[in-house]
């Protein structure tokens, strides 16, 4: 059964979605990295506007702060550091191989949406926001999910490691 | 199309006191807030460079601009009508597309940031109570972090797109130190998030008026956010990223015209949030010290008035300490900025947290009721041994015990021979 959403609802929906779409596909077939890392970055940015829309602030909150904040910074740190940046251009999808897999992935992608389209959506009954947002996350993240959350802490001390021993090799060399 | 809310409506049936729920009142008085609050912000902003340069001038002896207008008070005009004026340069071998993104997004975070801000008690209007934000967000502290996280593209995408190599180390500076400190600016927070239980920042205001200002409370977190915001505003001793000494002008070497402009009009606006982070979470906000009439409702114009004032007052504060500490202190080494950042902010604040979050345990565990005047005399006596702690920590020996300590005997001996011979020669004894 199709739901009734506000005009404006579905508006700023579609609007961010063609956004994040649209983005998204000029990061894949963008040549030169720092303007590829750029169009992710705005993908990243729509998904947090999608999120805050499903009054999810505290998700969306997040997901600015991680992924376009710090994580996406890193990247064009490492990209300007090592100068790759000047390419221009599309992408290059000549090579066979890489036409192939795009293929599998592509058409395995489609299919997972078409089944999904096809599966009755669940309906969730609603629930009011709370007043404060952090409070049910933490509640979740620190018991039903405790052990994922702090596995998660471990795989990061493993690449802080990992970056450390790289930069060590480096010295003595 | 809803029609407008009819004036026999507006007359009687709402409460004043009560939150606007109604959509055409609520999204008109929100457009009317933007536009007051960013032409306020526009004009505050240039107002700040002059008043910039009039520090400076005051602090080296000088006069600062005085030719146009009374006390040069039009110089601000005079500025941007010839940033207006003057031409566009593009670098033959820039990236066009960036060059031009770059200032803008350096300046849209800027502005951005503000609107969550509360900056007064709320308003009570005919269509219920207004909220003296512009967007008084759940989620308000986190959207400040997140929105000024971004503004370290501008500066970076401006180094990047410019293809010179000064300008490309000012943009790798600014991304390694806005990073660095932003998680030490983060973690400081923790702390405050922590006694006021939710990031709306209305809520914080609310708690510090419960509990007392929070710079008394946390003062060691006042202190690492206090720092942390001078090195994400790029402001000295911060800015490694202009470094107009080694650097030439850093980032925006190759910009001019209102380009150019609009990275120090950014780096202003960022100042003002600033300071304005700094008052609602360690100062109270728009909360009038020494009353408790002004957070309770009914609310009244009177207070909502009165409330604006004080924290006008205390964002021209931190504006002002800003630029005293411009023209006072020098630019760091790029190394010390980093270990400062890495060594002793970040694992302070760690540890900070945890000494808090134990505190503030064992008090609940306690049964002592939060606002109460045990609470807060405890959190109190609590900072005052950290701050001392801090203090001789940081001190290293050198004001708090005697600078002589840390030296062997025979150098000791040594210097006080030498800074006797010199005293004697001043006074022109010396035989």
């Amino acid at each position: 059964m199709p739901v009734d959403y506000p005009l404006l609802y579905s508006f700023h929906f579609y609007l961010f979605g063609v956004i994040a779409v649209g983005s998204a596909l000029l990061f894949v077939t963008r040549k030169s990295p720092v303007a590829a890392a750029l169009w992710l970055v705005n993908v990243m940015f729509c998904l947090a506007a999608l999120y805050v829309m499903m009054d999810a602030h505290f998700i969306g909150a997040i997901q600015v702060l991680v992924y376009t904040g710090a994580i996406m910074v890193v990247f064009l740190f490492v990209i300007m550091l090592l100068n790759l940046g000047h390419a221009d251009g599309p992408a290059d999808f000549r090579s066979p191989s890489t036409r192939m897999a795009a293929a599998v992935v592509g058409l395995a992608l489609a299919g997972e949406t078409l089944a999904l389209l096809a599966a009755p959506m669940p309906r969730l009954p609603v629930v009011e926001v709370p007043e404060n947002v952090v409070s049910p996350v933490a509640r979740a993240l620190f018991t039903d999910y405790l052990l994922a959350f702090e596995i998660t802490s471990v795989l990061l001390l493993v690449a802080i490691i990992g970056a450390v021993t790289l930069a060590k090799r480096g010295v003595k060399a | 199309m809803m029609p407008l809310p009819a004036p026999a409506l507006l007359a009687g049936a709402i409460d004043p006191q009560l939150p606007m729920h109604d959509f055409w009142p609520f999204t008109l008085t929100t457009i009317v807030k933007l536009a007051i609050v960013f032409s306020v912000y526009m004009v505050g902003v240039a107002l700040l460079t002059y008043a910039e340069r009039k520090i400076s001038a005051w602090i080296q002896d000088r006069h600062g601009p005085m030719e146009v207008g009374p006390w040069g008070l039009l110089q601000v005009a005079a500025d941007g009508v010839k940033n207006f004026m003057k031409e566009e340069t593009y670098p033959a071998a820039a990236n066009k597309t960036l060059f031009i993104l770059a200032p803008m997004l350096a300046f849209i975070p800027a502005l951005l940031t503000w609107a969550v801000i509360p900056f007064a008690s709320p308003l009570p209007t005919p269509w219920g109570l207004m909220s003296m934000a512009v967007a008084d967000l759940p989620v308000g502290f986190l959207f400040t972090l997140a929105i000024s996280s971004l503004g370290v593209y501008g500066i970076v995408l401006a180094g990047w797109a410019s293809n010179n190599k000064y300008a490309l180390l000012g943009g790798l500076r600014s991304s390694a130190q806005m990073i660095s400190y932003e998680i030490a600016m983060g973690m400081s927070t923790v702390a405050v998030l922590l006694l006021a239980g939710n990031v709306n920042l209305n809520t914080i205001i609310l708690q510090q008026a419960t509990m007392g200002w929070n710079v008394l409370l946390l003062s060691v977190a006042f202190l690492l956010f206090f720092v942390a915001t001078y090195a994400e505003t790029n402001r000295l001793p911060f800015d490694l990223p202009e470094a107009e000494s080694e650097l030439i002008a850093g980032y925006h070497t190759e910009y001019s015209a209102m380009k150019f402009s609009l990275f120090p009009i950014s780096e202003y606006a960022n100042m003002v949030t600033a300071s304005a982070l700094t008052s609602v979470l360690f100062f109270g906000g728009w909360d009038i010290p020494f009353t408790t009439w002004d957070n309770l409702p009914p609310w009244t114009v009177t207070k909502t008035l009165l409330t604006l004032g004080f924290f006008a007052m205390k964002v021209i504060f931190f504006l002002f300490t800003f630029m005293w500490i411009r023209w006072t202190l020098p630019r760091f080494r790029y190394d010390q900025l980093m270990s400062l950042g890495w060594k002793v902010m970040l694992p302070v604040a760690l540890a900070y947290v945890v000494v808090v979050a134990g505190a503030v345990l064992a008090l609940d565990m306690a049964h002592v009721a939060r606002g109460t005047k045990a609470f807060s005399g405890a959190l109190l006596l609590l900072n005052l041994a950290c701050v001392a702690g801090l203090v001789v920590w940081m001190d290293r020996g050198r004001v708090v015990s005697p600078a002589a300590s840390r030296l062997r005997g025979g150098e000791l001996n040594r210097l006080r021979a030498v800074a006797g011979r010199s005293r004697l020669a001043r006074v022109g004894l010396e035989r």
